[in-house]
C-alpha cells in the first residue's frame, strides 16, 4: 500500500507539471486554433530565468522565501514577455494565413529559442539551486512524498483555482471565452481580440515559467533542451484531456503522469512512454476530442 | 642488488639469444594495419606515428639483437572485407608481428589469416570482448581494456570490496549505458554471490525519476549499478537521497565527470564511478607525447599511447623471445613486464593487458578520488 501511495504521489507530481505546461497549449489552441510548439521553450526560459535570479539573490544572501517568490515572479514576467513577443512576431502576421504556415512558424520559433539559449548559456547541465527546502513537518513522510512534491501539488492546485476564477468571473476571462467561441463575432461586439490573444499568451507563458521553476528545483538541474521533452509530454496531456479545454488539460496531465508512474512501478520503466502513448492512441480512437473536449460540429 | 642480478641474468639470456639461429630474417618486420584513410583514419593514423617513433628509437639503439626493425604499413579502412586483403598482403610480405588492427570488426576478420601464418597481433584499440574471451584468437593481444572491463571493475568492486548481496542494475537505454548494464548483470549472475534485484532502463530527459527510485527501494537493493551518463545519474541520485535512501551508487566513466559533482552537489558525495587509470603523470607517456610533438608538430591523436605501448610490447617480446616464432613471442608477452606509456604491463592467457584499464573512484569532498 505504501508503494502504491508513493507511486501515486510521484504520478501526481509529474502530472502537475504536465498540467501547468499543458494549460498554455490548450488556452492558445482554444483561442486561435494554433499549436504553439514554442511553448516548451517558454517553459525552459522560465526555468533559466529563475535559475539566474535565484543564483544572484542567493549570493546576496536573501532569505529563501523571498528568493523563491522573486525568482518565480521574475520567471513569470520574463517568460510572459517572451510569450507576448513570440506571438507578436511569429504568429500575428500569420493570423489569416493557412494554419500550416503558423504551425511551421511555431516550430521555427521553438528551434530558434532552443539554440538561442544554447548559445547564451551553454549546452552543459547547470546545477539548479534547491529552492524548496525540506520542511520539518514533512520529515516523517519524506520517504514517501518529498517537500518539493507537496509544494508542486499545492502550487498547481492554487494556479488551477485562480485560472478557473479568472476565466469564469473576470471581464478578460469572459472576453477570452467569447473569442474562443467565435472570433469574428467577438470583434463585432467590441472585444479587442488582439489584446485577448496577447493576454492568453502572457498567462500561458507565466504558468509554464512557474512550472519550469518548480520542476527544475525538484530535479536540481537544467539545460537548454529540457523544454523539448516536457513540451511534447504536456502537449500529449493537452490532447489527451481534449485540446482547448482547460479542465481537460489538467485532467490530461494527471492521467498521463499517473499512467507513467504506475507503468514504471508495476511493469517496467522501459515501457513508460509506450504506456503513455498507447493510452493516448486508445483515447483518441474512442473519444477523438479527448477526455473533456467538445466535439466540434463540422460547419458546412 | 636484486635488480642487478635480474639484469645480469637477462644479459646472459640475451647473449644466448644472439647465438640462437631462430632469428634468421635480416630485419624484424613490424606490420602496422588499421584505418589510415577514410572516415575513421583519425583512429588509425596515430598508431602509425607511434610505430614510427618506437621503431626509430629501437633502431637508433642498435635494433633488436643487431637486427633493424622495418615498418610495413597497410591500410584496412576499418572494413572487415578489406582487412583480410591487408592481412594477406602483410603475411606475403613476410611480416613478423603486427600492430593493429584498429576496429574490432576488421581485427576479427584479419586474425585467422595471421594465425595461420603464425603472426602475433596486438591492437591498441579493438575493444570487443570476444576477441580475447572467446578463445578463438590465440595470436591476439591488446593494450586497451575490453568493453566489459568497466562492468567487471564495477562488479568486482561491489562484490569483493563492498561485499554486497543485492544489487539493482539501471541503465539509460543507450548503446553505452545499456551495454555496460548488460555486462554488469551478466557478471553478477555468473558470480552467484549477489542477486540482481532489478534490471531496468530509464528514459533520458524525463522530468522525474521518482517512480523508478521507489522501485529500487522496494526491490531491497543495497546498491545501484547505473550504466549511462551524468545528467540521469545526478537526477537519480538526487531523488534517492531526497527519499532518504542511502543506497550505494556505483557508475561508469560517463558519470566520472566534474559536471556530475557540480550538478548533484552534496548528493554526489560517496558515489562510486569507474574511470580510466590516470597515466598522464607517467614519464614514458609524457616522453611519448613530447616526441610526437617534436617529430610531427602536433598533438597525438586517439589511442596513440596504447599504440605506442603495443609497439614497445611487441618489439620487447621479440627481443626477449629471441625469435619471431608465435609461441615464443606469446610466452615472452605473458611472462615479461614492459614499461609503457600506459604503465608497466604484461599480458594474461587470453591476451588482455594486465594493469591497463579502469580504476574505481569515489566522490569525496566534491572531488573524485581513486579508491585504493
Amino acid at each position: 500500500m505504501e508503494y502504491f501511495t508513493e507511486l501515486f504521489f510521484s504520478g501526481l507530481t509529474r502530472g502537475s507539471i504536465y498540467a501547468l505546461i499543458a494549460l498554455g497549449y490548450t488556452m492558445v489552441y482554444g483561442i486561435i486554433g494554433l499549436i504553439n510548439f514554442a511553448h516548451g521553450e517558454i517553459y525552459m526560459i522560465g526555468a533559466f530565468t529563475s535559475f539566474v535570479v535565484a543564483t544572484v539573490l542567493s549570493i546576496y544572501g536573501f532569505p529563501l522565501l523571498s528568493i523563491v517568490l522573486l525568482a518565480g515572479l521574475a520567471a513569470a514576467v520574463w517568460s510572459a514577455s517572451y510569450g507576448y513577443t513570440v506571438e507578436k512576431i511569429a504568429y500575428r502576421p500569420l493570423r489569416h494565413a493557412p494554419r500550416l504556415s503558423a504551425l511551421i512558424s511555431a516550430i521555427g520559433m521553438s528551434i530558434f529559442l532552443q539554440n538561442y539559449v544554447l548559445l547564451a548559456q551553454s549546452s552543459e547541465f547547470q546545477p539548479f539551486p534547491e529552492l524548496i527546502p525540506d520542511f520539518d513537518f514533512m520529515e516523517p513522510f519524506a520517504h514517501v512524498v518529498g517537500s518539493s512534491d507537496l509544494v508542486i501539488l499545492l502550487t498547481t492546485a492554487l494556479v488551477m483555482v485562480g485560472l478557473t476564477m479568472l476565466i469564469k468571473f473576470s471581464r478578460i476571462g469572459k472576453a477570452m471565452r467569447a473569442t474562443s467561441q467565435d472570433r469574428t463575432m467577438a470583434m463585432l461586439v467590441g472585444i479587442d481580440v488582439n489584446k485577448v490573444i496577447s493576454v492568453t499568451f502572457i498567462i500561458g507563458s507565466a504558468l509554464a515559467a512557474i512550472g519550469g521553476m518548480l520542476i527544475a528545483s525538484h530535479i536540481g538541474q537544467i539545460n537548454f533542451f529540457i523544454g523539448f521533452i516536457a513540451g511534447i509530454k504536456a502537449f500529449t496531456a493537452a490532447v489527451l484531456g481534449g485540446i482547448g479545454s482547460i479542465p481537460g488539460a489538467v485532467l490530461g496531465g494527471f492521467v498521463l503522469g499517473l499512467t507513467e508512474s504506475f507503468a514504471t512501478g508495476y511493469v517496467s520503466s522501459d515501457y513508460e512512454d509506450v504506456f503513455a502513448f498507447t493510452l493516448l492512441v486508445l483515447i483518441l480512437i474512442f473519444k477523438p476530442a479527448g477526455l473533456l473536449g467538445r466535439e466540434a460540429a463540422e460547419k458546412v | 642488488m636484486k635488480k642487478s642480478v635480474v639484469k645480469s641474468i637477462l644479459a646472459v639470456a640475451l647473449g644466448f639469444g644472439l647465438a640462437a639461429p631462430s632469428l634468421a630474417a635480416d630485419t624484424i618486420k613490424l606490420g602496422v594495419a588499421g584505418a589510415h584513410s577514410g572516415d575513421l583514419a583519425s583512429y588509425g593514423l596515430p598508431s602509425v606515428n607511434a610505430a614510427k617513433l618506437v621503431v626509430e628509437q629501437v633502431n637508433a639503439n642498435g635494433g633488436i639483437d643487431g637486427k633493424m626493425v622495418e615498418l610495413l604499413v597497410e591500410d584496412d579502412v576499418c572494413k572487415p572485407e578489406v582487412a583480410t586483403n591487408t592481412a594477406t598482403k602483410l603475411v606475403s610480405d613476410g611480416v613478423h608481428v603486427v600492430l593493429g588492427h584498429i576496429c574490432s570488426g576488421a581485427t576479427k576478420a584479419a586474425l585467422p589469416i595471421y594465425n595461420n601464418a603464425g603472426v602475433v597481433v596486438m591492437s591498441p584499440s579493438a575493444t570487443n570482448p570476444d576477441l580475447t574471451q572467446s578463445g578463438d584468437y590465440p595470436n591476439f593481444y591488446r593494450t586497451i581494456a575490453s568493453d566489459d572491463a568497466q562492468a567487471r571493475t564495477e562488479v568486482d568492486f561491489a562484490l569483493n570490496v563492498l561485499g554486497l548481496k543485492k544489487i539493482a542494475v539501471i541503465h539509460d537505454k543507450g548503446d553505452y549505458g545499456k551495454g555496460l548494464a548488460e555486462f554488469a548483470k551478466m557478471f553478477l549472475d555468473k558470480s552467484g554471490k549477489a542477486e540482481v534485484t532489478l534490471f531496468e532502463g530509464v528514459t533520458p530527459g524525463a522530468v522525474d525519476y521518482s517512480a523508478v527510485v521507489q522501485k529500487i527501494k522496494r526491490s531491497g537493493a543495497e546498491a545501484v549499478i547505473f550504466g549511462g551518463y551524468h545528467p540521469e545519474a545526478s537526477k537519480i541520485i538526487t531523488q534517492m537521497r531526497k527519499k532518504r535512501m542511502d543506497t550505494i551508487f556505483i557508475s561508469d566513466d560517463g558519470v566520472k565527470d566534474d559536471t556530475f559533482i557540480k550538478v548533484a552537489g552534496k548528493y554526489a558525495e560517496g558515489v562510486y564511478a569507474t574511470g580510466p587509470k590516470d597515466t598522464s603523470s607517467n614519464p614514458l607517456s609524457k616522453k611519448a607525447v613530447e616526441d610526437h610533438k617534436a617529430k610531427f608538430g602536433s598533438d597525438p591523436g586517439a589511442f596513440y599511447e596504447n599504440a605506442y605501448a603495443a609497439a614497445l610490447a611487441l618489439l620487447n617480446a621479440v627481443d626477449k623471445a629471441d625469435s619471431t616464432d608465435m609461441e615464443a613471442v606469446r610466452n615472452a608477452l605473458q611472462n615479461n613486464d614492459v614499461d609503457t606509456p600506459v604503465g608497466s604491463i604484461r599480458f594474461d592467457q587470453i591476451g588482455d593487458a594486465v594493469g591497463v584499464g579502469f580504476a574505481m573512484y569515489q566522490v569525496k569532498d566534491g572531488q573524485y578520488v581513486e579508491v585504493k
